[in-house]
């Protein structure tokens, strides 16, 4: 289960090295905005290395490599794809068809590389205003795309306006992602929250996050990982809910009732599939469920 | 590879380390500096000419400052660094 997905700077030797260990389920190697155009070749390098070595057992590597108005992506790609990372991150997608560009670029790197086809996943970077409006062709393109990140800051430029808090003005692009997502199938996360030292801001942003129906929520500090990861993960009081349904409906079929309430309210499919998806959620992040 | 020019890769940052490389006529000569050089200066030098070596760099003298970066910290500001000196 990603809940939370972590931006680190590619360049940075020390956070590299630490990345592993502040409780994010992904985290972001940065070749793209973290990096200054003088050392791209040396992040690319350091990334790579990093990956090779360094073993991520507790989150899931997320490379973001340059975008295809730089000269960067392709020799990003090129180091990059045959270490068989989690997913590639890609910034400034606006299009279908920039999608699959970096889509055979990949597909050709790993049959170079003797890699199973589509290996690496792609989570696309929408922080445009034509890219939100082709967020269902984005999500989309190829199966290759697993998930989409809103970036707000980007995003609020190209709309010329003013990015705040309280978000407003990407509350169209937020509702327009999750939809888009979730008829393709794929998860969705939310735009970093760019207050680090805002505690009560970012709980209230992942909450609202949440409320939309995304999957989980980006970070620009290690401070707010956690409470992304709990504002992201089931309460007791949904777990405890969610049991109940699936038992209510378990004894239901057993006594051969069509249609069945739980306290006043009826039970239907809707209702059953989000208590699996609570209980699915649950057990994967490890927590026991007496059914 | 021949090194053409000087060149510099990495930080003073902890857990980097600075490299620089130039041009030498005489083989590699390697110069650590660094807070963990009594503990971890043969590997330190060792993950340098390994680089060198698969790069093909014969004649190079090589100077880290270290601070206390990992052997793959230390191989790819040495990489980079080489790959730097190639740029005209």
């Amino acid at each position: 289960m990603r809940r939370s997905i972590l931006f680190m700077p590619g360049n940075n030797a020390g956070m590299l090295l630490n990345a592993d260990i502040l409780g994010a389920d992904g985290i972001i190697l940065d070749l793209e905005d973290a990096v200054s155009p003088t050392e791209k070749d040396a992040a690319r390098i350091l990334v790579r290395n990093a990956i090779k070595t360094i073993k991520y057992n507790k989150s899931e590597v997320i490379v973001r490599v340059n975008s295809l108005d730089s000269p960067y992506w392709m020799d990003d790609l090129s180091e990059i794809v045959p270490l068989a990372p989690g997913m590639i991150m890609t910034p400034k997608v606006s299009t279908a068809s920039d999608v699959l560009r970096f889509d055979e670029c990949m597909t050709e790197l790993e049959r170079k590389h003797g890699m199973e086809n589509r290996t690496v996943k792609l989570i696309p970077l929408i922080e445009t205003a034509l890219g939100v409006e082709n967020a269902y062709a984005i999500a989309s393109a190829t199966p290759r795309v697993r998930a989409i990140l809103l970036g707000g800051e980007d995003l609020t430029a190209d709309l010329c306006c003013k990015r705040t808090k309280k978000g407003d003005e990407i509350q169209y692009s937020r509702s327009r992602i999750v939809c888009a997502c979730r008829a393709a199938g794929i998860d969705c996360y939310d735009t970093p929250f760019t207050d680090v030292n805002d505690m009560e801001g970012i709980e209230v942003d992942a909450r609202y996050a949440k409320s939309l129906g995304f999957t989980g929520k980006s970070a620009i500090s290690p401070r707010h990982v956690e409470t992304i990861n709990s504002v992201f993960s089931p309460t007791q009081a949904e777990i405890d809910y969610a049991v109940e349904v699936l038992d209510t409906i378990r004894e239901a079929k057993a006594q051969g009732k069509g249609v069945v309430s739980l306290h006043g309210k009826m039970i239907d499919a809707p209702i059953v599939a989000r208590a699996n998806k609570v209980i699915a959620d649950a057990r994967a992040l490890g927590v026991c469920i007496h059914e | 590879m021949q090194i053409k020019k000087n060149a510099i890769a990495g930080t003073l940052e902890s857990n980097d380390v600075l490299v620089e490389v130039l041009p030498s006529t005489g083989g590699i000569e390697i110069d650590v500096k660094s807070i963990v050089k009594n503990q971890f200066g043969d590997k330190i030098e060792a993950a340098v000419r390994g680089v060198l070596d698969e790069l093909d760099v014969r004649d190079c003298k090589v100077m880290l400052n270290d601070h206390g970066a990992l052997d793959c910290v230390i191989r790819a500001r040495t990489e980079t660094a080489v790959r730097r000196s190639q740029e005209v």
